[in-house]
């Protein structure tokens, strides 16, 4: 992770001049994205901007019109969200996408479960149970993630835990990056800071993570860069130790030209 | 909870907000939780509704409780409660089939007609081909035109009714074949009481559906889907596969109730089981499974099959109409369904 010395960050994914059109409107204008290894980056912008527009763009759940997509350098064409997964692209969503009445263990695998070697796993399609428990303990394990046991039902749980198991699973799966759709956003204030702690924790466990959010405090508090997202394209680039929250909202707004505060973008900084 | 509890669980994530066992159901202190504990297992309901339907009857009628009665009522279960697990997994993805015993009465008319021809192996064959297509034509339709079960089944089970009505011309065929009607035999176990083929088979086709529910991937997304769709897609799980294949099942389910229905009553009539199709939806609801999916399981179904025959049939033998037996069942249904309404409500 430390690897990359501070002028040269590897640039994990790369978007340029992404362009999507319905009809007559435009929900992204030629918007540029760019995340760097290790870092969390937070993509803020005002309801309509097309912040969700280009985060679905960048995870395959809708296909742009123009521009390109590069991931570790390498261009890439997602058709579907399950392109970005394979890619190593993991998505956390605001609403609690659980399975209430599985338990954690069954709610970490969904969809991956893992099945017995053999014929128990060929042919009568036997899960390894035993397997799946125990990735996902050492899963919550390194998340710092608490609960009594792996085997309880999500619909016990709290929804910051909820939220918490739908993290670990984007984390265990994720090879590449996490990216989290306002996953503070059903929460209450004590849960959000549970929810937060978890995503630095997850950088810290080596993932570069995308943190989409309205919130400026949460921004504030976890991420190293913000992308400010304004009329269906990327405004700039800042970051968070050389900038304000009331900067940050008057360019999201429109109040502050995007020059008025120092940008942080990489890939810019390195072509020039 | 004391303060330090409190404190202690403060600084990470996922403190215990209820106190719970390895398996992850809250863990009993004092007795009234012990009662609270047992009843949040989805098969204490019916299991304590059963208990105490056969012991009155035992108690107030002598002919109740003896073996040849015994085998009678699991005789009497067998078609409705092979049709009630079909239809289990079904209402689990939070689908419902009101078209499953309509299924089933075509595949017995077709089996009828072709065994008079002789060939009663054929007459299985193509009778359970088609109550597998007309599974997967539900299926289709639901799982790739998105239309809701309700409208799709309702729609299956007017027409067809109508369809097996035409195919025989409002005749029904007596069916000798032997194959055909095999499932109604069975070993003796002492006595004049018997374990009918069809029962075994019932056991098996239980057997079956309860393994592939709790220990194979198909049956945590049956779950998954029934608790939320969308969610089960962002997670990766091909939710219109699995709806269509759990159609198509309820078809080859369909298929051996017609096998079953034949054994039990050996003449193919389009009116038969008329209202099976219901029944199968109340055996589920009162064997505890949730309506509105993603609750429930195969264990609670048999439970709830076997109450409304035990209603039945006791009722008869203390000499009382049969149609307090069905007010009975209604009462249950309603009450079944304010039971899991409360459960979800507490757990949401």
């Amino acid at each position: 992770m430390t690897t990359t010395t501070e002028q040269s960050p590897r640039v994990i994914m790369q978007a340029n001049g992404l362009v999507k059109r319905y009809g007559h409107v435009t929900a992204i204008g030629g918007a540029d994205f760019e995340l760097v290894d290790g870092e969390i980056l937070a993509v803020v912008g005002d309801n309509g901007a097309g912040k969700s527009s280009m985060i679905k763009a960048i995870t395959g759940a809708l296909v742009p019109d123009e521009g390109e997509l590069f991931i570790d350098g390498e261009r890439v064409h997602f058709r579907n969200p399950l392109d970005a997964r394979i890619a190593g692209i993991e998505t956390v969503y605001q609403e609690l996408a659980v399975a209430a009445s599985l338990d954690i263990t069954q709610n970490l695998f969904l969809g991956r479960e893992l099945r017995k070697a053999g014929f128990a796993g060929r042919v009568t399609r036997a899960l390894d149970t035993k397997a799946m428990r125990k990735q996902a303990a050492e899963s919550m394990e390194n998340l710092g993630i608490r609960i009594q046991s792996i085997r309880q039902k999500v619909e016990t749980l709290s929804g910051g835990q909820r939220q918490a198991v739908a993290v670990a699973r984007a984390a265990t799966w994720a090879r590449r990056v996490v990216i989290m759709d306002e996953p503070t956003a059903a929460l209450g204030v004590r849960e959000t800071n549970q929810v937060l702690d978890l995503i630095q924790r997850v950088k810290a466990n080596g993932l570069p993570v995308v943190l989409i959010s309205h919130n400026m405090p949460d921004v504030f508090q976890v991420a190293d860069r913000i992308h400010i997202h304004r009329l269906g394209r990327r405004a700039t680039v800042v970051r968070t130790s050389e900038t304000s929250p009331s900067d940050v909202v008057g360019v999201m707004t429109g109040a502050l030209p995007p020059d008025a505060v120092p940008c942080a973008t990489v890939v810019a900084a390195q072509a020039t | 909870m004391s303060e330090a509890a409190t404190k202690e669980r403060e600084p990470r994530i996922g403190g215990p907000l209820v106190a719970a066992g390895v398996d992850g159901r809250p863990r009993p202190r004092r007795a009234g939780e012990l009662v609270r504990t047992f009843f949040s297992y989805q098969a204490a309901g019916p299991l304590v509704a059963l208990v105490l339907a056969i012991a009155v009857f035992s108690v107030t009628t002598d002919t109740f409780l003896n073996g040849q009665n015994l085998s009678l009522i699991l005789q009497q279960t067998v078609v409705v409660g092979t049709l009630a697990i079909g239809q289990t997994l079904i209402i689990l993805t939070s689908g419902i089939d009101l078209s499953i015993a309509a299924i089933m009465v075509i595949g017995t008319v077709v089996m009828g007609r072709i065994a008079l021809d002789g060939n009663w192996a054929l007459a299985l064959l193509v009778g359970g081909v088609v109550c597998v297509a007309l599974g997967a034509v539900n299926g289709l339709i639901i799982s790739r035109l998105n239309l809701p079960p309700f409208i799709v089944t309702l729609g299956a089970l007017t027409a067809l009714t109508a369809a097996a009505q035409l195919f025989t011309s409002s005749a029904s065929y007596p069916v000798s074949a032997k194959g055909l009607t095999i499932l109604g035999q069975g070993i003796p176990v002492g006595g004049t009481t018997v374990l009918s083929w069809g029962v075994l088979v019932w056991i098996v086709v239980i057997a079956v559906t309860s393994y592939a529910l709790s220990r194979t991937a198909w049956g945590a997304h049956l779950y998954a889907i029934g608790n939320s769709e969308t969610a089960a897609k962002l997670n990766g799980v091909k939710v219109s596969r699995v709806l269509f294949g759990v159609y198509v099942l309820g078809g080859v389910i369909c298929a051996i109730g017609a096998w079953q229905a034949l054994g039990r009553t050996p003449v193919a009539d389009p009116s038969a089981y008329a209202t099976a199709n219901l029944d199968s939806i109340t055996a589920v609801v009162v064997g505890g499974t949730s309506l509105f999916g993603g609750r429930g399981g195969v264990l609670g179904t048999i439970l709830g099959s076997l109450i409304v025959t035990v209603l039945a049939n006791g009722l008869v033998l203390a000499g009382i109409s049969s149609l307090y037996q069905q007010v009975a069942t209604g009462i249950l249904v309603v009450a079944a369904v304010l039971v899991d309404q409360v459960m979800r409500k507490r757990r949401a």
